[in-house]
Formats: structure tokens, C-alpha cells, sequence
């Protein structure tokens, strides 16, 4: 709904004369979305009261306003720290974000007394606490933004990333099960009563390693020793780094029980190593490697259980939910029955019976919103979605440096998938994987990633749509190798 | 890395293409089988979501929902227990309901199209529109005397029926089946507690979930000795007309003979179509039933409603309780032949003979109404949920015809001797005209008799006010003594309920 609002902007690329092209920063295209964007939030919030609560409290607006005064504060940063920035990318994430409060404090108003209801206090419960989240996250972005100038400046600390975020991806699956384990998955790490999961991060760190070790390596990694049936293959000695990562992400597949993480591992740098070789070999290879180490998974949960029983049985709940429908089947069915009750039109913001549902919060948002937005309202989210995936892909498409391009085509392909991970999880397209839904589940590990993940695309886009001549004064090269990042390689790495 | 870049756009949209079609197949395809799925909580949910409407009877609400803290928001009550438990059935949580609770669902849940009007204004005004009111033809003085009487019945009979009908509408005035069962557990949220009170009542001895009076079938002995009167008087014989009788009658191929109840009844060779009805003579009507072929006696049973399979009991016109056939069964040989044993047995009763309470009241209720038998009803009108609005009011309709005005006045006649001077004389009412015929049916060879009792009643000015058919399963002794005695009672209170006459 957004998309048509917004003219499509043409990137800064070769053949562009400087001076005959105005350079737009279009902000004040981004505060009117945003604005158009917070609106629709109200009035979601307004509907969820008449419904859940038979009335409009005079209040309404308070969550609705909080947020916009958060997304306004984003917007000046942008304004003054990244003015070319892509104007569709805040609206967007601001109305995932919007929306994803608005559902987790009607899930309050659904589980408060009834006469309780109606004087909900504006940070209470997890819609409140959601809220408190969403706050932080826009601070950390704003940070980012602040701190990172310029994204190529963030390859410097490539190694330590990498690192950082191996040790992240390992940690749940180290760690004793009363620490990481929540249903089933360990991908957590609880102190007390507060929770978070490191993947989330992990993947931005492992990004920017994979970024940086791919713009060095593409030209190796690119030399083709074999072509068979027409389709050029790696020398063998060059398959060891996309082996490591194939070990790890099984491992995660294994000892942290989850297979959402794992195919999102394994993805996210399948792609960057096709965007950087342009080898569709790579593709090949990886999802040979993928499928076979899944379906060995699978066989070999089957025949021996062990750490392959959990894949296994998930598996089979797939296959047949409805087999157990209480038991093992139990979420999937619920999801299934939430979104075939909402139907196409749902049944209206804080219409359906989404306490019905268990993980509602987190997993299941997807299905629960979806039984009150129905089709319609699901796929208008899932435009959005791809509305922010693909302007990120053109931001990488935009900016002129191959460091930029794979940073930004891996983040937003990482953000596709995992909408597609975990959206297909619950509508049994593909095996249930605990996944967060992006932007919309409740937790602060993961609105704080993503929105760190948004203020890098920011701050591509506004290299990618910067005038060469900038007004900022800086040098910007013109694409091409990355000389720049062959000088200054590994002296630079520190803990 | 631009080309790479733009392939991965396009797998991107392939992948939400994959989900886009995927939600379409989940929220549009299977979006109804979803819905209505039985692991749905919603279904239940939304079917407490609304008050449905109450069951009444005479200004008694007899069922109502009552509201509750919980997350289905109304609990369906009984006031009126185990004495209407089997006309209103009950509405569980989980499974089907029964009785009225289901032949009347769409209008008490408020879901019926009659109610559109209610439904389109109440989304206007943002209320949850309730059930509508089901009120019932019952008089309440009627059906408390036939479930107490028959409960108390001095024959220690524990299964039976009283089933009674205005003859003039078909509108029904009572309706008992005993034993009988507390449709209030069967109700409860603790859906647990719902099943385990459930299997209780399924595996009682006495099956109470049973409704003895319209849907079991029993072998009706002498009471369908008014049936094949009615054939009798439309073949050339009239009240007086003497036929055979005699103490004993061993039909021809049979070596089992017929008797009669007492040495006293009907020993002479001869007696009046009148007195062998008022003496209940078997021999005689063993020979009648002979003489009169099967053809006869089964298309008679027929006019009666014998053999209709699709009756029901509820709203005039559509749904309802639905009652069993009553049947004759075969008289005939393989080859099609009269079998005079089957015949004779068939003509008193037995054999393969089978009638269901409500069956013997619409005999009685013909007879007493002139000769036209009424459609029985038993929802008198439906009330919209404010209680202002008239949806439907029963219009009462004649069903069938089995006999002319003129047979029925003889059948009348007859009947009321056998209240004045014969089998029947515990129905008898001061002031008002009784008139019924008793049966005493072999049950099986080692079961005591079931004993039953037909009848109706007439004010002095001969308008029939009531219809009674009284059963008492394996009652023994005196059990059709006892029916006629329950009748009567049945009887006083319908003449004594305000508006009854």
C-alpha cells in the first residue's frame, strides 16, 4: 500500500551526468508514510478496543502516539545523519513494529479481568513492554546510524564480528538445556527471568564477516576448475569455508534443535557467496548440501533418534498435524484453525480468539493476527515485507561498492528469509522452525537485530542515492574492485 | 554483482509468492473445514458467545442460560429437570444436542434466518444479538401428574410413558418417559464432568436418555382392538351386530389357542361388537380379525398412522422429535396367503403388532375428535429474543382421516362403555365423559405383561378436551388398571390447567 506512494527513485549509476540530476533526499516523502503509517496504527488500536472492550477508551491513541513520537525521533536522525537514505524503509519497519504492539496489547486486553480492561496502563504487559523494546531498539539504531558514517568503516572490525557471532550461534547449544532450552529449542540464554536469544545477533555479525571474506575471496572463489553439464564448479580446495559453515549449521540443526536457524545460517550465506561469485554452482552446491544434510537429518532421526529425533518428529508433525491433534500437532493445528477461522476478511481486530493459540506472542503471531486481519490483511503485511526486502536488494543494487552490496543483499535477503521461514513454518509450507516473526514478535533480542539491520540498510541506501558530487563532501568512489578494502585487510583486527 | 543481486529479487518474490499461495490455499480453500473443525475451541466459543433463547411453557421458563465468569460466557440450565428432560433434550459442550435443544437450534441460538431482522439491527446498535424463545404447547399441571403419577405408579412398574394431546389441535399437553434423567450435569462447562454424567446415564440399566413415548415401539395388546373396530363397523357390522365369541379359540393352522383374560369374559358363543370391546373379549376379536382379512386390518392401521416413518413432533411443519413407526407386522404366509394364527394374534394385539405411546393417543384423539386425527405439535410459537415479536404460531392442521364422523361416534360410544362398565373404570372423571380401552400385552414369554391405557375426555357438551396414552413397561398384575388410573389423573389435571376448559 505503501509502494504507490512512492515514486520510484532512480540509483546514482554509471552513465548519470552530475548536475543535470537533482539529487532528492524525499524525507519529507518519509514523514508523510510515517505519519500515514501511525495513523492506520490508531486506528487499529481504536478497533482492537471496540471489539475486545465494547468501547473506545479516550485513550486510545496513547500507544499509537507514544510511537510516533519514537518514529519521529528516528525520522530526525535520518533527516541529519543519512539524508538520502531509501524514505520507504522507516514506514515500512514502523508500521511492522506498530502493528506488532498494537496485536501484543490486545493479547493484554484479552487476558485481562474484564474489569480491569479499560484501564490498562500504557507500559503493562507485553504490549507495554513491547513498547519499552521498540523504544530501545529505534536508541540502538539511532546509535548505529550515528556511529557508522559509513558502511565500508564497519569491515574493520570483520574478524572480531565473525568471531563474535560463532561464539553467539554456539553458545545456546553449550550451554546446560535450564539455561537455552524453551520449548524444545535451545537457541536462548535465560538469566533469571530475563531471556535473550543471541542468533538474532549472530547473524548480523556473521554478515559482515561474510561480507568482508567474500569481496576478498570472490576472485578465487570465482575460478572455475570443472564445468560439468554446462555449469562451472569450484576448484575443491576452495569448498572449505562453504564446508565450515555447511558443518556449523548443521550442528545448529542438531544440538540446538532447530532447523529455522540453521536453513537461515546456511541461506543467508549461500546467497552472499552467489552474489559475490555470480557462480550459479554455488547455489547448486549449497542446496544440495542443505537438502541432503536435512533429509540425512531426517533418515537418520528415523533410524538411530538421538539429537536427529527432535528434526525427525518435526518432520512428521509436517507431513500429518492433524495426526496428533493435541499432542505433538498441537501448534501447528492451532495455527492452521486460527488462520481458516480468520478467513478473508478476519474477524476484525480483536474479534478472534487468538488466547486459543499457544505461542501466540511469539511463533504463532503470524496465525494470530492472520484470524483477525484474515487473507487480505495477511497479504497486504507480506507486501510490506517484500516492499522492505526489495529496497534493500535496491539499495545494494544502488551503492557502488561491493562491500556495501553484499552487506546489504545479504541483510535483506536474511530478513526474507527468515519472514519465510518462520510464516511458512506456521501455514505448513515448510517444517515448523521457532523462528521470530520480524518486527512483530514479542522480545527485545529480536526488534533490537532487526532494527540494527535496518539502520545498516539506511545507511547503504544513503550511500546508494548520495550524489556523486555529495553534499556531504566526501569522496565516493565509483564501483568497481574494491581497491579499497584489498589495501588494509587484516592489520586491523582487534578483539 | 548486480545481476546476482536482481536473480536474488526474484527468488525473493518467488519465495512469497510460495507463501501468498499458501495462505490462499489455508484462509480461502480450507478456510471452512478449518472453521468448523472439531479441534476448533472457537466453535464452542462462539456458540456461548451469545445468550441463547429460553425454552418455556405456560410463562415457566424451563430452560435458560444463565451468565458466568468463564470463557464460554453462558451456561445452559434446567429449571424444569428430569420431568421435561426428554421433550427439551439438552445442549452440551461437546457433541449433539437432543430433543428441542436441537430441533429448535437455529432459533434459539439466534442464528436462524427468521431472525435476519434482529441480527441486521443488532449490528447496527453493536449488541450481540440473543437466541429466540421457543414456547411450548405443555400444560404444566398435566405434565407434572403424568411424570409424578407415573413415577408413583402402585405397580411398581420402573420404565413407562404418558404422552397427552389436545385431540382438537394435535397440540401436545404432556409428555413423560420414565425413568428419566437431571439434563443439568449433561449441560456443564467441565466438559469432563458433561461425559462422565453421560456414560453414567448410557449405562444405566433403565437406558433414561430413552424417550419411551415417542420413540419406542411396544406391543400395544387390546388397545388396538380399537383399530380393528373401526374396520369392522366400515364392513357391515355395526355396534349391536352379534358376533362369534366363546371361551377359547384355537385358530385354524395354529395349535396354540386364544383365551380370554377371565373365565367371565365372553363365555357365550355370541356377543355384541359393543360388549366384546367393553369386555376386551379376545376370542371374539380373534375371530372379527379373521374374518376381516389382513388387507383389511393392516390398511385401517395404516389410516390410523400406522407405518409412517416420518412423524415428527416439534414446530407445525418442519423438524422436531422424531417418532418411531408403529408397525402390524406380517399376517401373511410366504406365499402370501392369510396366516389365520398371525392374523388372530394381530387382531388382539400381539404377534408382530408394535405401537408407540403417541400412536395410542392419536387413536384416541381420532376417535374423540369425530374422526380427524391432528398433526401433534408440541412448539406453540416462537418469540424473538426482545419478546415482542411473533415468529410463528403454530396453526394447527388435520393430518389424516381414519374414520368417518359416524364410525368415529360409534367407536366413541364404545370406548366410553368400557370407562363406564368395563376395563377401564379408574379413568372415570365426575361430570365429564371418559371414554379409553385398556391393554394387557405379553411382552415376552418369561416378562410380566406391559399394561396399557387409551383414552380421552369430553366435556358435557361432547368437545374433547384431552388425549391419553398411558404405558407401564412390564408392569405385570393390574398394569393396565394402574395405566387407566394414571390417565384419568392425566385427564383431571388438563380439564383443570387455566384455558384447558
Amino acid at each position: 500500500m505503501t509502494a504507490a506512494a512512492t515514486p520510484a527513485s532512480s540509483p546514482a549509476t554509471t552513465g548519470e551526468r552530475p548536475g543535470v540530476r537533482m539529487a532528492r533526499s524525499r524525507r519529507n516523502a518519509e514523514l508523510s508514510l510515517l505519519l500515514l503509517a501511525m495513523a492506520l496504527v490508531a486506528a487499529y488500536g481504536a478497533m482492537v478496543e471496540a471489539n475486545v472492550l465494547d468501547t473506545v477508551t479516550p485513550g486510545f491513541w496513547v500507544p499509537a502516539a507514544t510511537l510516533t513520537a519514537v518514529f519521529l525521533g528516528m525520522h530526525l536522525v535520518i533527516r541529519f545523519l543519512a539524508p538520502f537514505a531509501d524514505p520507504a524503509l522507516l514506514p515500512a519497519v514502523a508500521l511492522l513494529n506498530g502493528l506488532g504492539v498494537g496485536f501484543l496489547r490486545r493479547l493484554d486486553l484479552a487476558n485481562a479481568a474484564p474489569e480491569e480492561r479499560a484501564d490498562l496502563a500504557i507500559f503493562a504487559g507485553i504490549g507495554g513492554r513491547q513498547l519499552a523494546w521498540t523504544l530501545i531498539s529505534v536508541m540502538l539504531a539511532a546509535g548505529l546510524l550515528a556511529l557508522m558514517r559509513d558502511h565500508r568503516s564497519i569491515s574493520r572490525y570483520a574478524y572480531t564480528l565473525g568471531l563474535a557471532g560463532i561464539v553467539l550461534v554456539m553458545l545456546p547449544a553449550v550451554l546446560p538445556a535450564s539455561i537455552s532450552e524453551i520449548n524444545g529449542a535451545k537457541l536462548w540464554v535465560r538469566i533469571g527471568s530475563f531471556s535473550i536469544q543471541p542468533g538474532e545477533f549472530a547473524k548480523l555479525a556473521l554478515l559482515v564477516f561474510f561480507a568482508y571474506y567474500l569481496v576478498r575471496k570472490r576472485e578465487v572463489l570465482s575460478l572455475a576448475s570443472h564445468r560439468f553439464l554446462g555449469i562451472d564448479f569450484p576448484r575443491g580446495r576452495d569448498l572449505g569455508p562453504v564446508l565450515v559453515v555447511w558443518v556449523i549449521s548443521l550442528l545448529v540443526l542438531v544440538f540446538e534443535k532447530d532447523l529455522g536457524t540453521s536453513l537461515l545460517y546456511f541461506g543467508m550465506f549461500v546467497a552472499t557467496v552467489y552474489i559475490a561469485t555470480e557462480r550459479v554452482s554455488w547455489l547448486l552446491i549449497g542446496l544440495v548440501l542443505f537438502f541432503g544434510g536435512a533429509y540425512l537429518a531426517y533418515v537418520l532421526g528415523e533410524a538411530v533418534g538421538g539429537p536427529f529425533a527432535n528434526f525427525y518428529l518435526r518432520a512428521q508433525i509436517w507431513l500429518d498435524p492433524f495426526a496428533q491433534p493435541y499432542d505433538d500437532g498441537y501448534q501447528l493445528v492451532q495455527g492452521l484453525l486460527a488462520l481458516g477461522s480468520g478467513g478473508l476478511f478476519g474477524a476484525g481486530p480483536g474479534g478472534g480468539q487468538p488466547l486459543l493459540l499457544p505461542e501466540v506472542r511469539n511463533d504463532f503471531i503470524f496465525a494470530g493476527i492472520g484470524e483477525e486481519i484474515g487473507l487480505f490483511g495477511l497479504s497486504a503485511l507480506l507486501v510490506i515485507y517484500l516492499l522492505i526486502v526489495e529496497r534493500g536488494l535496491r539499495a545494494a543494487l544502488a551503492v557502488r561498492d561491493s562491500f556495501g552490496k553484499l552487506l546489504a543483499g545479504g541483510l535483506a535477503f536474511t530478513l526474507a528469509l527468515q519472514v519465510f521461514v518462520i510464516v511458512g513454518g506456521i501455514s505448513k509450507l515448510i517444517p515448523l522452525t521457532g523462528q521470530t516473526t520480524p518486527f512483530l514478535s514479542a522480545g527485545g533480542s529480536s526488534l533490537m537485530a532487526n532494527w540494527l539491520l535496518i539502520a545498516v540498510l539506511l545507511r547503504v541506501s544513503d550511500a546508494g542515492r548520495r550524489p556523486v558530487d555529495g553534499a556531504g563532501g566526501k569522496v565516493t568512489r565509483p564501483s568497481g574492485p574494491p581497491e579499497q578494502l584489498h589495501g588494509a585487510p587484516t592489520e586491523v583486527i582487534k578483539p | 554483482m548486480n545481476a546476482p543481486l536482481r536473480r536474488v529479487g526474484v527468488v525473493v518474490i518467488v519465495l512469497f509468492g510460495l507463501l501468498f499461495a499458501n495462505l490462499n490455499w489455508i484462509q480461502a480453500y480450507k478456510a471452512d473445514e478449518y472453521r468448523t473443525s472439531d479441534y476448533n475451541g472457537r466453535v464452542q466459543v462462539a456458540k456461548y458467545d451469545r445468550k441463547r433463547g429460553n425454552i418455556e411453557a405456560g410463562g415457566t421458563a424451563l430452560a435458560v442460560s444463565k451468565e458466568t465468569d468463564g470463557e464460554l460466557k453462558y451456561l445452559r440450565t434446567y429449571p424444569g429437570g428430569e420431568k421435561y428432560a426428554h421433550v427439551l433434550g439438552y445442549e452440551p459442550v461437546n457433541g449433539s444436542a437432543t430433543g428441542l435443544e436441537r430441533a429448535e437450534n437455529d432459533f434459539l441460538a439466534g442464528t436462524s434466518d427468521q431472525l435476519i431482522v434482529n441480527r441486521l439491527r443488532d449490528m447496527v446498535t453493536g449488541d450481540t444479538t440473543a437466541g429466540g424463545n421457543v414456547l411450548l404447547t405443555l400444560s404444566k399441571r398435566a405434565q407434572d401428574t403424568a411424570y409424578d403419577e407415573l413415577r408413583g405408579n402402585n405397580v411398581g412398574a420402573n420404565k413407562g410413558a404418558a404422552i397427552a394431546i389436545d385431540p382438537a389441535t394435535g397440540a401436545v399437553q404432556a409428555l413423560v418417559s420414565i425413568p428419566s434423567f437431571d439434563p443439568n450435569p449433561l449441560a456443564s462447562h467441565d466438559t469432563d464432568d458433561a461425559t462422565a454424567a453421560y456414560n453414567r446415564l448410557e449405562q444405566e440399566a433403565g437406558r433414561p436418555l430413552r424417550n419411551r413415548a415417542i420413540g419406542e415401539v411396544l406391543p400395544p395388546g387390546s388397545t388396538f382392538k380399537i383399530v380393528v373396530a373401526a374396520a369392522a363397523l366400515e364392513n357391515g357390522i355395526t355396534k349391536e351386530t352379534n358376533i362369534p365369541a366363546g371361551s377359547s379359540y384355537t385358530p385354524p393352522t395354529s395349535s396354540e389357542p386364544i383365551g380370554n383374560a377371565a373365565p367371565s369374559i365372553c363365555p357365550e358363543s355370541q356377543v355384541t361388537l359393543m360388549s366384546a370391546v367393553t369386555e376386551s373379549c379376545n376370542t371374539g376379536f380373534a375371530k372379527l380379525g379373521g374374518q376381516l382379512g389382513p388387507d383389511v386390518l393392516k390398511e385401517k392401521a395404516r389410516q390410523f398412522g400406522f407405518e409412517q416413518e416420518d412423524l415428527t413432533v416439534g414446530r407445525l411443519g418442519e423438524g422436531g422429535l422424531s417418532v418411531a413407526a408403529s408397525r402390524t407386522g406380517s399376517m401373511e404366509n410366504p406365499d402370501g396367503s392369510p396366516d389365520p394364527a398371525a392374523l388372530a394374534q394381530s387382531s388382539i394385539g400381539q404377534r408382530d403388532v408394535r405401537m408407540t405411546p403417541l400412536q395410542g393417543a392419536m387413536i384416541a384423539a381420532a376417535v374423540a375428535n369425530g374422526g380427524s386425527q391432528m398433526r401433534p405439535y408440541v412448539v406453540r410459537q416462537l418469540l424473538a429474543p426482545d419478546r415482542t415479536t411473533v415468529y410463528d404460531t403454530a396453526n394447527p392442521r388435520e393430518l389424516r382421516r381414519p374414520v368417518s364422523g359416524q364410525v368415529a361416534a360409534d367407536l366413541r360410544d364404545m370406548m366410553v362403555s368400557v370407562v363406564e362398565n368395563g376395563t377401564g373404570r379408574n379413568s372415570r372423571i365426575n361430570g365429564y365423559t371418559v371414554g379409553g380401552k385398556t391393554g394387557t400385552a405379553q411382552s415376552a414369554p418369561d416378562r410380566p405383561d406391559h399394561g396399557w391405557f387409551i383414552g380421552f375426555v369430553l366435556d358435557s357438551e361432547g368437545k374433547p378436551i384431552s388425549a391419553v396414552c398411558v404405558v407401564l413397561e412390564e408392569a405385570g398384575s393390574g398394569g393396565s388398571a394402574e395405566a387407566a388410573r394414571i390417565a384419568g389423573q392425566i385427564m383431571r389435571a388438563a380439564i383443570a390447567e387455566p384455558g384447558g376448559r
